[in-house]
């Protein structure tokens, strides 16, 4: 294992995971949903869905996992 | 926690040196085949991570038990190897975490989730929880065994995770307590170890296998790759178990349980296989067969177990 000293990582507040849902870091987070509503974090760090297809909106919960590649994030 | 009961001449020697004499027992016992060796090895484990009523908690550094303890890990090690080398998909696009998840959705494995969203009866879920009991209710803990030999990336990002599991910090929401929550308003102990004897020897495999990639530093992506692929099969399952516990009623803690493990894995998997396996296998590129041997193993694991409950079960009907 090498440490480089100096280094800083990244470590972005979104991710965007590839044919996947958007990690969102923090607490607290306000996401509001395509009907308006509010919906707050409460996870350290939480997915939100970008397939449309949970059944928990506005969180992932892996039904892009069942999707054909082609229909996925 | 009681002792397990013995399932062969191993176990029934080793169970009676860690009540009397850890130290005296004799190298080079003959053992019964896989069973006798997996509760053998899980006493060992359990010694170390729980410990038992009646063994000297002292046992475990006992020089004559940590001798077995690495005969049975390496008979294990070398098993499970030796199933990994015969598979021939290997997804090998580039990109660890795409690999991962691919090596998932390939796999084709039998689902007691799908069983027990369509058809089970209370007893047979009441039976699974026993089963599933064994891991279930320290859930993480053998994970959390590697966060100390990571490197700096994989470490923070497991600690993360790990930060989840354990409630992020509200011992409310701790995964283990949340399980040990749903046995008892189901009706079933949550005492650790208690269904211990009625577990068959894939139980004590996937167990034994957890903790011996945790507990060694040299598996360490194997470790990582397993915790990839188990939060990767995790959310769709659970959705499908928190709808057929909606059938039956064994109260709500267990799909409290269940529910929380379809939003929690669809945050892990993605920083398992993305972020933790990624980054080591970037900092540490000899680790990478490793994680995929450990993430396959996961697979194969729930795989066995998965097909002779559902055989039991069809047995029986």
């Amino acid at each position: 294992m090498t440490a480089r000293s100096g280094d800083s990582f990244e470590h972005p507040d979104v991710v965007l995971c590839p044919g996947g849902p958007m990690l969102l870091r923090g607490r607290g987070r306000v996401v509001q949903d395509a009907e308006g509503r509010a919906h707050v974090t409460t996870r350290p760090v939480s997915a939100v869905c970008r397939c449309a297809r949970s059944q928990d909106l506005p969180w992932c919960d892996g039904t892009h996992q069942l999707l054909p590649p082609d229909k996925r994030p | 926690m009681d002792l397990p009961k013995p399932r062969g001449r191993l176990s029934m020697r080793l169970h009676a040196a860690l009540l009397d004499d850890p130290d005296a027992l004799p190298s080079d016992l003959p053992d019964d085949g896989e069973e006798d060796r997996a509760v053998a090895l899980w006493m060992l484990h359990a010694l170390q991570h729980r410990g038992f009523g009646d063994v000297d908690d002292r046992a475990d550094r006992s020089p004559a038990l940590l001798a077995l303890r690495r005969r049975l890990e390496d008979e294990l090690e070398l098993r499970l190897r030796e199933r990994w080398d015969a598979v021939d998909r290997r997804p090998d696009s580039g990109d660890l975490g795409d690999d991962l998840f691919e090596l998932v959705a390939g796999h084709e494995g039998a689902s007691l989730a799908r069983f027990v969203r369509s058809e089970a009866s209370p007893t047979q879920v009441r039976e699974l929880l026993r089963m599933r009991a064994v891991y279930h209710l320290h859930e993480a803990d053998p994970v959390a065994w590697v966060v100390p030999v990571l490197p700096v990336r994989a470490k923070a990002a497991l600690v993360e995770l790990l930060y989840d599991e354990y409630g992020a910090g509200n011992p409310n929401r701790l995964h283990h307590h949340l399980f040990a929550r749903g046995l008892e308003e189901a009706g079933l102990s949550a005492d650790y170890g208690r269904y211990v004897d009625e577990a068959p020897a894939e139980i004590l495999e996937q167990d034994n296998t957890l903790r011996m990639f945790g507990l060694q530093r040299r598996l360490r992506g194997a470790a990582m790759g397993h915790l990839a692929a188990f939060e990767a099969s995790s959310s769709v399952p659970s959705r499908r178990m928190v709808q057929g516990l909606g059938r039956l009623d064994l109260g709500e803690a267990i799909v409290d349980y269940y529910d929380e493990h379809v939003a929690a894995d669809a945050v892990h998997d993605q920083l398992a296989a993305r972020v933790i396996c990624a980054s080591l296998v970037e900092d540490e590129p000899h680790l990478r067969d490793d994680v995929l041997f450990g993430a396959w193993t996961c697979l194969d694991l729930e795989d066995r177990f998965a097909r002779r409950v559902l055989l039991a079960w069809e047995d029986a009907t």
